[in-house]
């Protein structure tokens, strides 16, 4: 299995799919969100191998800078 | 997915310009870009001052850098807003400000403006003494971060005064505008908005055109560590809201965030909404007491808000016993 983490929020996902399959079917929009694996930004059609770790980078801010 | 500069590994890829990048040239795209959109748009010269605000975030951290890894003058404002509901949100923000200039450019110039120091309350409690906003302070601190911003420039000879708003955020003002037809709003918002009037201080966007998913990963690939917390009176923001709307279309067509914004640019250019950005201007007037543009009589909003906050919480006068 593969552990995706968005800040407190945390899935389990299979191995072999894409990146962006996987922040897809965790139910977010790939447009929103930056993955990293051992702390290297990674492109969405990286497929996953089993055990990785990906965190999702939220990128979407509200206030004005 | 490959670099397509170099063949390696790409970090990222931006599916609107069919380009990946690896972190290393992705970094060196996105100052060419910067320096790009400077020149397009004619935002500022090599001997002009810039003053660039920064808030701790991704954006305006990375304006900052990229400012200065283009050798141009620019120093920084950090506006202390003495934000502190839920948890320090000021106070971390100011540390990320902190540390960006220690590790990456100690000999970089931070001006810090402490909003409560100055003004006798924090930005939350002005926005619950004046009862503007509904219930959140949003209003009153853009109001307050704007007539500083401002001020600060004019009164320090700042030339131009930069902020790190992205493509994002350009969209999202865009489309709410659009959705209210916000004819007055629509005819100021440009990459550019020039001083056109005294005590006004010439406003360039150097991100507009940057994904807000690009600046959070120059960001990342930079090593810029940002305050990643939102702050707390944004959650549940409308801005998000359209936020996450336009995501949703970008995923279905990529590109078209920036089509819809580079072609209202374009339709402006071309004169929508000149009558109306007349008018408006016709109506600005100085405040009688800082000088800064107005459309209300006599004082501006922040001049009134500091008035009322004042009132307030001035101490009673003690009464005479009888």
């Amino acid at each position: 299995m593969v552990k995706i983490t968005l800040r407190d929020q945390e899935w389990e996902v299979e191995a072999g799919i894409t990146v962006r399959e996987a922040i897809e079917k965790v139910g977010l929009t790939p447009e929103m969100v930056l993955p990293v694996r051992d702390g290297k930004l990674i492109t969405e059609d990286t497929r996953l191998e089993e055990g990785d770790e990906i965190k999702l980078v939220a990128v979407i801010s509200g206030g004005s800078p | 997915m490959k670099c397509r500069k170099c063949g390696q590994k790409a970090a990222i890829n931006m599916r609107h310009h069919k380009l990946a990048l690896c972190g290393e040239h992705y970094q060196e795209w996105f100052v060419e870009q910067t320096a790009r959109t400077i020149r397009r748009y004619k935002m500022f010269r090599r001997d002009e001052r810039v003053l660039v605000a920064v808030s701790g975030g991704k954006d305006s951290l990375g304006l900052w850098d990229v400012l200065l890894r283009l050798g141009y003058q620019a120093d920084g404002l950090y506006i202390d807003l003495g934000i502190a509901t839920r948890f320090d949100y000021s106070g971390q923000s100011f540390e990320k400000v902190e540390q960006f200039v220690e590790t990456l450019w100690p000999d970089a110039q931070l001006h810090v403006l402490d909003v409560n120091a100055l003004y006798g309350a924090t930005i939350p409690e002005a926005a619950r003494i004046s009862n503007r906003g509904r219930g959140k302070p949003c209003s009153v601190c853009g109001l307050v971060k704007r007539h500083e911003m401002n001020r600060i420039a004019h009164e320090m000879g700042y030339d131009v005064l930069a902020t790190g708003h992205n493509l994002d955020d350009e969209v999202a003002v865009l489309f709410s505008n659009v959705l209210h037809w916000q004819t007055g709003y629509l005819a100021r918002q440009a990459p550019v908005l020039p001083a056109s009037h005294p005590g006004l201080a010439r406003k360039v966007k150097p991100f507009c055109r940057f994904y807000e998913r690009e600046t959070a990963a120059y960001a990342l690939l930079r090593g810029i560590d940002y305050i990643y917390e939102e702050c707390p009176h944004a959650v549940g923001s409308k801005t998000i809201a359209y936020k996450e709307l336009l995501a949703q279309l970008e995923a279905q067509s990529p590109g078209a965030k920036l089509q819809f914004y580079l072609s209202f640019l374009r339709a402006k250019e071309e004169g929508l909404f000149a009558a109306v950005q007349e008018r408006e201007e016709g109506r600005l007037h100085a405040c009688e007491r800082c000088g800064q543009p107005t459309s209300a009589p006599g004082l501006c909003a922040f001049c009134r808000l500091w008035d009322r906050v004042a009132e307030v919480k001035r101490p009673p006068v003690p009464t005479t016993p009888l």
